[in-house]
């Protein structure tokens, strides 16, 4: 596998990255764990907007204008 | 061949007090005490070896920098090896030395543990109606930043401006993966209209390409010159340019991904690679495009989107990983690390959303967009704002983190051990072991040694020169079999040699 810069096509990349017969299954077992990812999290998010406002400090603007750092590292 | 990457971390933390006005060193004061007094047994900060000043470039500023230490505040060695203190007004945690990326994340855990302790105790101290809460973030929204600085231990052999130019790239666009999200924008010259959301806490920050300053006008590659290790093998990469991270898989890619690319520039197998042309706009272009579709300038001219980057160096350490092998970062992390590596490279091309359980920025975008889509906000909202914050609450009946489904590697009960027992293949070993078995005995202790007060005239003092001795396998029967702390002293002296 010859390497590329930065400049390589997101084409030529992608066919490296999936193409080869030795990488193909782990390919194929990357997007579906990519999708499955997916659905779990979209529902993970609705349960979480949902119940989010309990947990969010009562008063937004007067939280975010206390919360004043000193400057460090 | 590249030598072991031993490496940690120090996250200074966001501290904040409501219902009583109380400066924020007294605050942070009263959260580290108030946990040492109920859980801990420590020993006080050695300052001796401490250099902050000496530049990797050749030179020392000790002489003409601000005091950067502040000597009188409260500095603790906790018996896992670590170190807990206040700095800039900040509550700060170092993770003992480290071994591996897999230890580097437990050790954090360990150190988010300590904080929800110290949060605990410190507000049983604090009158009814008052609260302190501890933010594990990296600015205040306001211009105001913190860091989560990274340590890694490099061989003095390999010339300090190639590994400049070589780790740059790195460090320009692994936010793409570890970034912690932010809303808005602190540049004078920008308003959260033109950046209503960006990838990283810090990039707005950054000013410079490389040196020595850590408050201002900070640099991408930090030159501080201070080994805590023998300064003619060894140089320790003070690394400030990433943010504080939620998840335990980002903790894992920033500093795996770091390692096995400061790894490969050790070996020399990196040249092949151009560089970024403009360090300082890139890094802030990365960080101002969550849609990754932006190019930066190369220095030969062309132009690569971040992801392409990534995969640049992703392929040269898979490539790295055959022709040598991936022991400076133990081989079996080494695996680890490019296989989530992939994955989230794979993730962030195909569909951004999928990474959302390992990727701090992806995971606080997807609930801000959610939250102003629900409620009809304009970017910027102050509500918008607020969730930002809050995503960083290390309590958990508070935190939006702890809910938003991140994948973790830590069992929890793994990370309470380590709250107090330190790793067992670095010299955090020996310096936790003896602060365990003879707290009284101990007056002092640094990153490179202690200091025994065996009641005789003058104290003893135990160098620590070598990162990887002092180890479990090379102390522990000699700890076991020494019952006083006088004789653990002639046996290191009988022996001739040093830990």
């Amino acid at each position: 596998m010859a390497l590329v810069g930065y400049g390589a096509s997101m084409a030529e990349r992608i066919r490296k990255h999936k193409a080869t017969p030795e990488n193909r299954d782990m390919s194929k077992s990357n997007d579906s764990v990519i999708a499955a990812n997916g659905d779990k999290l979209k529902a993970e998010l609705d349960d979480l907007l949902d119940e989010i406002d309990s947990v969010l400090e009562s008063n937004a603007e007067d939280f975010v204008k206390s919360y004043v750092q000193k400057g460090g590292q | 061949m590249a030598i072991p990457k031993v490496c940690g971390i120090e996250t200074e933390y966001g501290i904040s007090v409501r219902g009583t006005a109380v400066n924020p060193v007294v605050s942070s004061t009263l959260l580290i005490n108030s946990y040492l007094g109920k859980y801990q047994q420590t020993i006080g900060w050695d300052f001796q070896d401490e250099h902050p000043g000496t530049d990797a470039r050749g030179f020392s500023l000790d002489d003409v920098l601000d005091p950067d230490i502040e000597m009188h505040l409260v500095n603790r060695v906790l018996t896992n090896g670590a170190r807990y203190y206040v700095d800039h007004a900040h509550p700060e945690i170092s993770t003992p030395e480290c071994r591996t990326v897999n230890e580097v994340v437990l050790y954090d855990r360990a150190a988010d543990e300590i904080i929800r302790r110290s949060m605990k105790s410190a507000n049983e101290i604090l009158p009814s109606g008052s609260e302190l809460v501890i933010y594990k973030n990296n600015s205040d929204g306001k211009g105001n930043s913190y860091g989560c600085h990274e340590n890694y231990l490099m061989s003095r052999a390999t010339p300090f401006g190639r590994l400049v130019s070589e780790i740059t790239p790195h460090f320009v666009t692994r936010q793409i993966f570890c970034g912690a999200g932010k809303v808005g924008c602190e540049l004078i010259s920008m308003n959260d209209g033109d950046v209503p959301f960006q990838i990283s806490q810090r990039a707005d920050f950054f000013e410079e390409e490389v040196g020595l300053e850590t408050t201002l006008k900070r640099p991408i590659v930090n030159t501080r010159d201070e080994p805590h290790c023998d300064p003619t093998k060894y140089r320790r990469l003070h690394v400030i340019v990433g943010d504080s991270n939620m998840s335990e898989i980002a903790t894992f890619l920033k500093v795996g991904t770091t390692a096995i690319v400061l790894s490969m520039i050790e070996d020399g197998v990196l040249n092949h690679l151009p560089f970024i042309a403009n360090p300082v706009s890139a890094i802030r272009q990365v960080s101002h495009d969550p849609s990754l579709k932006e190019t930066i300038l190369l220095s030969n001219g062309s132009r690569a989107t971040a992801l392409e980057v990534q995969w640049s160096l992703f392929e040269a350490a898979q490539k790295y990983a055959m022709t040598h092998d991936l022991e400076s970062v133990n081989a079996e992390s080494g695996e680890q690390v490019l296989a989530e590596w992939e994955l989230v490279l794979n993730g962030l091309e195909s569909d951004i959303d999928s990474v959302a359980n390992v990727v701090d920025w992806v995971a606080k975008y997807r609930i801000i967009e959610g939250y102003a889509r629900r409620h009809s906000l304009a970017p910027g909202d102050v509500r918008l704002k607020a969730i930002d914050i809050q995503y960083h609450d290390l309590r958990i009946d508070r935190s939006l983190a702890s809910r938003a489904g991140l994948r973790t590697l830590i069992e929890p009960d793994s990370a309470v051990h380590a709250m107090v027992e330190p790793p067992t293949t670095t010299r955090a070993y020996f310096r936790g072991k003896c602060l365990q078995k003879w707290p009284d005995n101990i007056v002092a202790a640094n990153w490179d040694s202690l200091v025994f007060d065996l009641g005789l005239d003058s104290l003893v003092r135990v160098p620590m020169m070598e990162p990887l001795r002092g180890t479990r396998e090379l102390t522990e029967s000699l700890l076991n079999e020494c019952s006083t702390p006088a004789e653990l002293i002639d046996r290191l002296a009988g022996a001739a040699q040093d830990l």
